[in-house]
């Protein structure tokens, strides 16, 4: 599996270390335990596309985004995390 | 047909042409009591415990591929109880109190070797660490012994002792930790279950869960619509989906953990090994070939397969562990999808919907965990309860805070 960085081009996998499920959305303050539970625990876990944040710790450091299939290891799309926040607002 | 030198010798008559399947091949019936989704080592250990120690035999075992294909026939082979938490050494004790009598139970040779599973230490503190754990499992019934250096010199004189960043300077043993055929596991299981009745049903991927009024009522397969009044999930790294199609969310991420096995050797390792620097872990099958593994990929997967940065990093393991690794040759390596919970302990329980079931969660550790897992799961199913071994595996201690988090590693999945 190798992944294209958007600031560094196409590097080996094992230069980014993996955090996990990019969809979740930090509840706001004040919301029920029950939202936070969901947050940090539940994973919708798909077999196909996923959505996932990845960190380039061993290259220029900038977390990613990446659109990766979880059957395949297809990479469809790789983007900066603060580039993808500020759209989603 | 009872296994047993008289049939040995009575067959051997008959050139051995008259030996029967160990189980049928079952077609489905339009209903069951319980239907298990999921025909591996724990699924079948379910239907088995049902039938023999619950009396319900109107059961079916679904499995999409084939007994035996998915992580029954990918894992490593280790049986052990050597845990610290009060949650965990019971139910894996209990486990391995079932392996022990395994044999005789099923009739099978699961090729039970309790051999010495033996945990490396090398610093002081991970030494302390070892002597907690192992006085945890002495207070639970179990055993444990703290290994000083040169005792395991004299026992396993191929390890790299001098290791300068990882010198070796004790371990912990559990002695009647040991291996199992993992194949003749689920197969003995599958015999034993269709013994009383269980029906085996093969080739057969359920698409759909019904309900009606918040109850199962059945399931859809790709062999036809079949009825349940229970439904347990036994599905490993697919629960995620499974439960989605009861409209479920579940505390569980899919990862791939490879395993490789080398060429054919001489009797060289005589216990399970695990190094205690890294995660890696090794032992001698009777085949001849070095069994080990390490750690996870990482990242979510469903491929049965992981990719190289593992597996140099699997070898590096093994070769600052025992540098004779070096001149072996790796015969083959492959992936299997782990259900990774958020807190690296199993679930066992019921679900919010009312006949539905859940087994998940076994992480690394599914295999020694078989025997138990069944025998709770079927008690769980059977009384709709829990067992007080499998009571701390609920699905709700996320919501509660009753986390058991065995390594100490925090809410995800790849830290554990």
């Amino acid at each position: 599996m190798r992944i294209n960085c958007p600031l560094c081009g196409e590097r080996a996998s094992d230069e980014f270390s993996y955090l996990g499920d990019a969809t979740p959305g930090r509840p706001p303050s004040g919301a029920s335990l029950k939202e936070w539970h969901d947050y940090v625990y539940l994973r919708d876990n798909p077999r196909g596309p996923h959505h996932e944040y990845w960190h380039h710790v061993g290259g220029c450091r900038a977390w990613l985004v990446i659109h990766r299939d979880t059957f395949t290891h297809e990479i469809f799309d790789v983007g900066l995390a603060c580039d993808i926040e500020e759209s989603v607002g | 047909m009872k296994y047993s030198l008289f049939n040995l010798i009575r067959n051997t008559f008959s050139g051995h042409s008259r030996w029967t399947p160990a189980w049928r091949d079952a077609t489905p019936k339009t209903h069951y009591d319980v239907i298990i989704i999921g025909g591996g080592g724990h699924g079948l250990a379910t239907a088995y415990y049902l039938a023999r120690e619950h009396g319900i035999h109107n059961i079916a075992v679904l499995e999409k591929g084939y007994i035996g294909g998915g992580n029954a026939g990918r894992n490593t082979t280790i049986v052990r109880a050597n845990y610290l938490l009060e949650g965990n050494q019971p139910f894996y004790e209990w486990s391995l109190k079932l392996w022990e009598s395994l044999e005789q139970e099923l009739n099978y040779n699961v090729m039970m070797s309790q051999r010495g599973v033996i945990n490396l230490y090398h610093s002081d503190a991970q030494r302390d660490a070892y002597v907690r754990r192992g006085n945890a499992m002495l207070m639970h019934g179990s055993d444990a012994v703290l290994m000083k250096r040169d005792e395991l010199r004299d026992m396993l004189p191929y390890l790299d002792y001098d290791n300068a960043r990882f010198p070796i300077l004790g371990g912990l043993m559990q002695p009647r930790g040991g291996t199992a055929r993992h194949d003749a596991v689920v197969w003995g299981y599958a015999r034993g279950a269709d013994m009383r009745d269980v029906d085996i049903i093969q080739n057969c991927e359920v698409t759909g869960i019904r309900m009606e009024n918040g109850a199962i009522t059945g399931v859809d397969t790709t062999r036809g619509a079949i009825g349940a009044n229970k439904i347990g999930l036994a599905v490993a790294g697919n629960s995620s989906r499974l439960a989605a199609m009861a409209g479920m969310r579940l505390p569980i991420e899919s990862h791939v953990l490879q395993a490789f096995v080398t060429e054919g050797l001489k009797p060289l390792i005589d216990h399970v090994v695990t190094f205690g620097a890294g995660h890696f872990y090794i032992s001698q099958s009777d085949k001849g070939g070095l069994v080990f593994g390490g750690d996870l990929d990482g990242y979510n997967s469903y491929a049965q397969r992981g990719n190289l940065p593992m597996v140099e990093h699997v070898l590096e393991s093994g070769m600052a562990m025992m540098p004779s690794l070096g001149r072996l040759r790796v015969l083959r390596h492959w992936g299997g999808i782990m259900d990774m919970s958020m807190d690296g302990s199993p679930i066992i329980d019921k679900t919010p919907i009312d006949g539905l079931y859940l087994n998940t969660g076994w992480c690394y550790g599914g295999f020694k965990a078989t025997p138990a897992s069944g025998w709770c799961f079927a008690h769980t199913i059977a009384r709709d309860h829990a067992h007080r071994y499998n009571a701390p595996y609920r699905l709700d201690r996320f919501m509660t805070g009753n986390l058991i988090d065995e390594r100490g590693g925090g809410p995800r999945p790849n830290v554990h």
